[in-house]
């Protein structure tokens, strides 16, 4: 949803407002004019426009070009914005980022950015990051994830600034590591400003052209911010065991500052849904005890603050979730849109049908090696199961079209759609 | 293994129910107090890791129970093998070899790191060749290592491709018919599979032992 300007025509508008309210009557649980479909295009862009990974992630205007083709061939009810990750070559630079490789810096011209799984906070330093978290982020997190931060560890610490020691305490941001730090960080921010720009630039023009982007902000459950972005898998699985006390201490918390900075970005955008990817929930990863120990409290907490703040949290529930459906349905009914990837749908809807709208999941296998055949019969499986037995269903691939889907692949998806959920 | 002492059961069941500091305070005190022998203290592990393996292929232990087990049992081993006195002994008799890596262009690892510890505590001899591994390195090494199975590994799309293409070159340097070839990760399925042209995909570690075990004749 973006707001109306005054470029958009009466018809645009009208195709605007009604695509954006069929996914609304879905999070409402109420019957949609028809099924929408739902549209992730992250690195597939570089197929359809024919480019390289490497060009994509470096230049706005092309992939805009390219996104805005797709999303005007492919008619979707509301789509994710294209000018995002996969466009972050010049700010990963400028950053001098070190948790993802991508192309040119660790993996090919023609290959997706991947993420480096590792320990970026010690298990010795938990009781530092809950005293204080800034304090944490400046003196260690920071430099240890981009480039452009190091040297920030030298600014003073701010708490001790006092009076006249406020004073003294300025010489710290002379030092020429911390002055190296801060023009680093401005020429990153400007990079993050001008892709930004680009970002709203093409979100205002295809709403303008009648498509609602799907959201404007993104979240992360406080288990999977720990888990992936500070202790690494390795790490935060032995401390379940090892440092139980402290990780419940750091959940309770950083879902506290994580919820509230969703909320400021999510008003700001003035678009109420949050996409949250869910990494670490999966059946497989820790037993029935552990997710309702240590997963699902504090994420369930944020749910429910984020659907105070008026707001509609879409996760991602990533990779198999069956055995955490009647976990998770555990939320005010016709407030969320729950995304499946693996989680077989059909399962999904009878758990949930009566709780949240549902968002996916054509099979990533079937759509980069299946025929247009296939994807027909796979949409036609979702809609005689889940959409027409009452299932407030957004189609959409698993997670996003997969890299190397045929185009013709992702017609059959959207023609299917219409076909045959009205 | 003959009976085991008081101590000796106490120290597999810790290990066993991830008590690791008694269980590590107690291996520490078996081999530099007791001076009991070190192989008999890995022999130990071993039993308290079948049983590990046992929960997890029964749905009561998961990757956390796996990657604390598989600390554990480094660090013993780190503290057993200096003691150990050079004898002349019967290498462990292992019930095949399989070679697992990660297919070009992905570099995830956590998948592959758990069927490799899995496999390993199962009795296979593991030879681990990484990420990001290019289809002459896997022949390469199969032609070295001379595995019964090859585990593919790879969690991204663009792992299927890649997949093809090193069964492809498998096939081509004529090795295809003396070993088999399982898939694995986050989106593999049959699908994937006949793709592919593996003999098998799996989507858990405990997958990958049954596969292995019952290509190489023992029972799964």
């Amino acid at each position: 949803m973006t707001a109306a300007s005054p470029t958009r025509t009466t018809d645009a508008k009208a195709a605007h407002d009604a695509r954006w309210r069929r996914v609304m009557d879905c999070v409402a649980l109420k019957q949609p004019d028809r099924m929408p479909v739902a549209m992730l295009a992250t690195f597939w862009l570089a197929k359809y426009g024919d480019i390289s990974h490497r060009q994509l992630m470096y230049d706005y205007d092309k992939t805009a070009e390219i996104a805005t083709r797709a999303i005007l061939e492919f008619q979707p009810d509301i789509y994710s914005p294209p000018i995002q990750g996969v466009t972050s070559g010049r700010v990963l630079e400028a950053a001098e980022f070190k948790q993802l490789q991508w192309p040119g810096h660790g993996v090919g011209d023609h290959q997706p950015f991947q993420y480096l799984d590792r320990e970026y906070m010690m298990a010795d330093e938990y009781d530092e990051f809950l005293f204080d978290p800034t304090g944490f982020y400046l003196q260690k997190y920071l430099p240890r994830v981009a480039g452009a931060f190091e040297g920030i560890q030298d600014m003073p610490v701010l708490p001790g600034l006092y009076y006249f020691r406020l004073l003294g305490g300025l010489r710290g941001f002379a030092k020429p590591g911390v002055r190296q730090a801060f023009e680093k960080i401005f020429k990153a921010a400007e990079e993050a400003e001008t892709m930004a720009a680009h970002h709203l630039a093409l979100t205002a023009k295809l709403a303008d052209l009648g498509f609602p982007t799907a959201y404007l902000s993104t979240g992360v459950s406080p288990y999977d911010y720990i888990a992936d972005y500070f202790r690494g898998a390795r790490g935060m699985m032995t401390d379940l065991y090892r440092n139980k006390d402290k990780l419940l201490q750091l959940l309770d918390k950083s879902r506290i500052f994580l919820t509230r900075a969703i909320i400021t970005t999510a008003k700001a955008t003035g678009n109420p849904i949050v996409f949250i990817p869910i990494h670490w929930a999966p059946d497989a990863f820790m037993s029935d005890k552990q997710f309702r120990e240590f997963w699902w409290p504090p994420f369930r907490q944020m749910l429910l603050d984020l659907i105070d703040a008026d707001l509609i949290p879409m996760p991602l529930w990533e990779a198999d979730c069956t055995k955490r459906l009647e976990i998770i349905k555990d939320v005010p009914p016709g407030k969320c849109i729950y995304w499946f990837e693996r989680t077989d749908m059909v399962k999904a809807f009878e758990v949930l049908g009566d709780v949240v709208a549902l968002r996916g999941n054509l099979s990533p296998s079937m759509m980069t090696t299946g025929t247009p055949a296939d994807v027909d019969a796979a949409v036609r499986h979702l809609v005689d199961n889940v959409f027409n037995k009452g299932g407030r269903l957004i189609l959409d691939c698993a997670f996003g079209i997969p890299d190397e889907t045929p185009v013709e692949n992702v017609r059959a998806m959207f023609d299917a759609a219409r076909k045959y959920g009205g | 293994m003959n009976e085991l002492s008081d101590l000796e059961k106490q120290l597999v069941d810790w290990l066993a129910d991830m008590n690791e500091d008694e269980a590590l305070a107690l291996a520490k005190r078996m081999l530099f107090d007791d001076k009991a022998d070190p192989l008999r203290v890995l022999e130990l592990c071993r039993l308290a890791m079948d049983i590990v393996g046992k929960r997890f292929e029964e749905g009561d232990y998961f990757l956390p129970e796996l990657v604390l087990a598989g600390e554990m049992l480094e660090t013993i081993g780190g503290l057993a093998k200096p003691l150990i006195l050079s004898r002349p002994g019967e290498a462990p008799r292992k019930l095949g070899k399989v070679l697992v890596g990660t297919v070009h262009g992905d570099l995830h690892d956590i998948g592959k790191n758990i069927v490799c510890f899995m496999l390993d505590i199962n009795g296979f001899e593991v030879k681990d060749i990484g990420i990001d591994v290019p289809v002459q390195k896997f022949i390469d090494e199969i032609t070295a290592f001379k595995p019964d199975v090859v585990g593919l590994s790879g969690f991204l799309t663009l792992a299927f491709d890649s997949m093809k293409e090193t069964i492809m070159a498998i096939e081509e340097a004529g090795l295809r018919d003396k070993l088999k070839i399982m898939i694995g990760g986050g989106q593999i399925d049959e699908t994937v599979r006949s793709y592919t042209g593996a003999d098998a995909f799996g989507t858990t570690a405990v997958d990958a032992v049954a596969l292995s075990k019952s290509w190489i004749g023992a029972a799964a």
